[in-house]
């Protein structure tokens, strides 16, 4: 066995650290040095601001978004188009898509996607407060914007099965060409489905 | 009654609207081949021109192993569908590698494939010009390898899986998404596998799955028709005359007779089937209907008689009319005839049939890599090609 060079708690803090997505073993030791290092200015802070977030955080009884308060920050604004709601896989999806900023409306996270290979079904989602939100009125159309795997289709035609007969406008994402992309470079299955999908200008 | 493509010409019609037989633009072939630490070959360097290459030596010598390593010039695990940690040499301490300079369809290219390290479960990597490529499947920009073994003699006596794989194999040179489409379907028809096993699985869930089975099955399914009805279209011409006998192409054992109808309804029948098809599929433990079940049928057209019911020279015969077909196809489709690996080629062929056949090879206009045991079998070949030895891990002039 190789000899300790810190002490238990620093040891445990990089062993932590390396469980962040993005860290490896490696980066998780520079980031644990560099912490500590700065203890005053960034571990404190750091630890503190950590400790507010594990007390307040909680994931949203309306649309299963995480957040400090409940509903969301994105469900109790009030300058948003409520009658439109996107349905995402997971709250990253969530996060990209306002990157974007295309629309001003609600959202709903599923919290993953059908897969009886990984056993996750239907109860394991979020998919039942998502018919809940269609059923109680007011919303005018849900675009589904999962990923174009077997599992995201899959469960994109459970969701639009599960709302069959209720007054709700239901759309997908577009497949096709990237913004900037061209065309040369891009795969046979993302020009077939762009040529398929394609939109009168 | 399977369906017969012969007589639903919507198909042929329906294909890319392709001018036969013009001659190609320029060769495409390998300039140098170096291999490293590969099957028997520690070390190999073979300088290569035009000429098509004719491999002689004894039993175990590595002509195969040579062949291996130009099949993996193209996307997948070579001819021999070999786990990468067999394919290095035995007592290397690195993974093997191949590189080729090859007069490609886009111009010169240096192609490096390999492995790094010898440890089961790499996937290949890939070269070109000395920059990493993203995917191996770049490598169909520049040349496409095609290969007749005689691990395939068996082809139309053996199970039905293999005649699928061949199929498919002849799809995916010209529809790159076909295997996207065959895993997805997989991945989907397992995750409905799996589904049935449970207790009262919920129905709309399966409907959910098998919608999106409905849609890749039906696609792989018009896909390979559009391949079978392409064949035909050249066997009907008859450009390699009488030589090899010619096939009659047909598909069974999924949506047989309905290849005409538009792909919606096909889905939707599909669709249908599965969900009827949901407590037998449970009892059984799989999937009875799909794709996946199809099956490729070959008949010899001259004698109307089942490829599995003739005799072996015959069904040999029949395989490479088949092969050279598709070689055919896909030099018309991509405007360069593709590198032919033809190993142990002579084994089953007569004098006459031999001759023929090198001059169908030379006529494809690509560049043609042959085994045999004896130079004496390629005679006819004459100096369109290079006669290589093949001894223990070394190769003479």
């Amino acid at each position: 066995m190789a000899k300790r060079v810190t002490g238990p708690e620093i040891e445990k803090l990089i062993q932590l650290l390396a469980k962040v997505p993005g860290l490896g073993p490696r980066s998780a030791r520079r980031a644990a040095l560099h912490l500590v290092k700065k203890k005053d200015q960034l571990l404190g802070p750091l630890a503190d601001a950590m400790g507010e977030a594990h007390r307040k955080v909680r994931i949203c009884s309306c649309c299963g978004n995480v957040d400090t308060i409940d509903p969301c920050t994105v469900c109790s604004d009030e300058r948003r188009d409520r009658s439109v709601i996107i349905v995402v896989e997971d709250v990253s999806d969530l996060w990209a898509l306002e990157r974007a900023g295309a629309m001003n409306a609600a959202y709903h996270v599923l919290g993953g996607t059908l897969s009886p290979l990984d056993g996750v079904g239907p109860d394991d989602l979020n998919i039942k407060g998502l018919v809940q939100r269609v059923a109680n009125g007011g919303v005018r159309e849900l675009i589904i914007a999962v990923n174009a795997t077997v599992e995201g289709q899959t469960t994109a035609h459970y969701i639009t099965d599960q709302l069959e007969g209720m007054e709700v406008k239901i759309t997908r994402l577009a497949h096709g060409v990237p913004v900037g992309g061209e065309l040369d470079y891009l795969d046979e299955g993302t020009l077939a489905a762009a040529l398929r999908a394609r939109t009168s200008i | 009654m399977p369906f017969h493509l012969a007589l639903a010409p919507a198909f042929v019609l329906a294909a890319p609207n392709v001018e036969f037989g013009l001659p190609m633009p320029h060769k495409v072939f390998l300039n140098r081949l170096k291999l490293t630490e590969f099957r028997n070959y520690a070390a190999l360097s073979l300088e290569l021109d035009q000429r098509h290459v004719v491999l002689t030596g004894e039993n175990g010598a590595g002509k195969t192993n040579l062949m291996e390593a130009v099949s993996f010039l193209s996307p997948g695990r070579g001819l021999r569908r070999a786990a990468y940690a067999d394919v290095t040499r035995v007592g290397a301490s690195d993974g093997f590698s191949v590189f080729a300079a090859v007069e490609g369809m886009e111009g010169p290219v240096e192609i490096g494939t390999g492995t790094a390290g010898v440890t089961e479960g790499q996937s290949r990597r890939l070269r070109l010009n000395g920059t990493a490529a993203a995917s191996v499947d770049e490598l169909t920009d520049h040349l496409r390898v095609l290969w007749l073994t005689p691990s395939m003699d068996g082809l139309f006596t053996g199970p039905s899986s293999d005649r699928r794989r061949f199929l498919d194999r002849l799809v995916l040179s010209l529809d790159p998404e076909h295997g996207r489409r065959a895993s997805e379907f997989d991945r989907a028809m397992r995750s409905r596998n799996r589904l049935l096993t449970e207790f009262r699985p919920d129905p709309a869930w399966l409907t959910a799955i098998e919608r999106e089975m409905a849609g890749l099955g039906v696609s792989m399914a018009l896909a390979r028709q559009e391949m079978l009805g392409l064949l035909t279209a050249l066997v009907e011409r008859n450009v390699d005359g009488d030589v090899f006998p010619s096939a009659r192409l047909a598909l069974s054992g999924f949506l047989d007779d309905e290849g005409h109808r538009p792909a919606y309804d096909l889905e939707e029948q599909y669709l249908t089937m599965l969900r009827d098809g949901r407590p037998r599929d449970a009892a059984a433990g799989r999937t009875l209907d799909g794709p996946h079940r199809s099956d490729l049928l070959v008949r010899h057209r001259e004698k109307d008689m089942e490829a599995a019911r003739c005799s072996t020279g015959e069904q040999k015969a029949l395989l490479v009319g088949l092969v050279l077909a598709h070689a055919r196809l896909v030099g018309d489709m991509t405007g360069h005839a593709p590198i032919l690996l033809l190993d142990e080629i002579a084994a089953h062929l007569d004098i006459n049939r031999r001759a023929a056949l090198f001059d169908l090879v030379d006529g494809l206009g690509g560049q043609a890599f042959m085994t045999g045991t004896d130079q004496a079998m390629f005679e006819a070949l004459g100096d369109r090609g290079r006669f290589l030895t093949v001894s223990h891990g070394s190769v003479t002039g």
